[in-house]
């Protein structure tokens, strides 16, 4: 319930934003479809904490400016193999385990991989992620575990070690 | 300010294009589907990202500006979604991805996670 | 200094409809159409701004919507040949 009281929230203040009006008649129009949305979302049943993850926009803060900081370094790399006229490219296949706990989880590391140019996740497939990599560095860059650490600390919390436990946790908020 | 304003916002957009157009050629020179999805990703991230962000200096702080972060944030959002159903529906169908070599497993990746298939 | 971002954005979408016209496989043809609707998505914000009706944005953002669905529903298509329920394959039992 808590999740479809804060999509609610969430779709108003959507609504609000994109329209930029303010009358009365146009606010109670808003609300109605903000209603029918969330009621719609209810039957369907999507609203759970995969479907509507509000739990992690505040401890995104510190995952999202990092993972910029990935996106232009590896936008820089890749733009250095494309220009090069030798075209050094080294394909690469292999696998990285995904530390985190749920498939939420996943989900947010195998964006983040494909996120990174470089680097794209292929596969997913009970707690593996085959990755397709263009160059020998990002594979070795997303191959020493930096970004597991990370997204793992997004999904389960900063205290979670990636190492200790695999999927006997499930993670349920609500 | 203004003038700052607007030098930050030309060199993001002139970054952007710029990123677009390495983004482009290398959609057009690598060698197979999943190499090129690479450059399609560099469009996708951080050519958007830039020419929306320069755009976003020329509206200041308006409503302009908060539809701007919409978009960039749907994209942030959904691109990496379509590019790996993308992926997997080519490997899926059948289009092997060509490999150069073997990733040696002399980091700690993890306890078992070697051999690439 | 809009125009020059239009133009440049142009020739960019050139080059993918290049891709897209010559691309061996149906997967390099969907990835370049997919590229070309984010151009397009940026192409329809930066012009405007050139044409000073910052309104273009509301069309820019539901193109955004349309061209995630687009590519996912053509995706699916190509991979199983119909757009049915998920349930009817497990995903990996046929190419």
């Amino acid at each position: 319930m808590i999740h479809a009281i804060s999509l609610g929230i969430f779709l108003s203040l959507f609504w609000l934003l994109l329209s930029g009006y303010f009358k009365a008649l146009l606010l109670i129009l808003g609300l109605i479809s903000v209603g029918i949305a969330v009621v719609v979302a209810l039957r369907m049943e999507v609203i759970d904490h995969e479907g509507h993850p509000v739990h992690l926009t505040l401890r995104g803060t510190w995952f999202w400016p990092w993972l910029t900081w990935e996106i232009i370094k590896a936008n820089l790399d890749v733009a250095k193999v494309i220009l090069d006229p030798k075209l050094p490219i080294q394909r690469l296949v292999f696998r990285v385990k995904a530390g985190q706990s749920d498939e939420l989880g996943h989900v947010v590391y195998a964006n983040a991989i494909t996120l990174t140019p470089g680097t794209v996740s292929i596969d997913v497939n009970d707690g593996e992620i085959t990755v397709h990599a263009l160059t020998r560095g990002a594979a070795e860059g997303l191959a020493n575990g930096e970004m597991d650490r990370r997204a793992t600390a997004l999904v389960d919390g900063p205290g979670a070690l990636p190492k200790d436990r695999a999927g006997d946790r499930t993670g349920g908020t609500g | 300010m203004d003038t700052l304003f607007d030098v930050l916002s030309w060199i993001c957009i002139v970054l952007g294009s710029v990123t677009c157009l390495i983004g482009a050629i290398g959609l057009l020179r690598l060698p197979d589907v999943f190499a090129r999805m690479h450059g399609a990703g560099m469009i996708d991230t951080m050519g958007m990202g830039m020419i929306l962000l320069g755009l976003m200096f020329q509206a200041g702080p308006t409503l302009v500006t908060v539809k701007l972060i919409f978009i960039v944030v749907f994209i942030v959002f959904t691109s990496p979604t379509a590019t790996h159903a993308l992926a997997r529906a080519a490997l899926q169908g059948g289009v092997e991805p060509q490999v150069d070599g073997e990733l040696e497993d002399s980091s700690s990746a993890g306890p078992g996670g070697d051999g690439a298939p | 200094m809009f125009a020059a971002a239009t133009a440049a954005l142009l020739v960019v979408t050139g080059l993918a409809m290049i891709r897209a016209l010559a691309g061996p496989t149906v997967f390099d043809r969907i990835l370049a159409v997919n590229t070309v609707g984010t151009l397009t998505v940026m192409l329809i914000a930066v012009y405007g701004f050139l044409s000073g009706r910052p309104e273009f944005l509301d069309i820019a953002l539901v193109y955004a919507l349309i061209n995630f669905i687009a590519t996912l529903a053509v995706t699916k298509y190509t991979k199983y040949s119909s757009l049915g329920a998920p349930g009817d394959h497990d995903g990996r039992s046929e190419p």
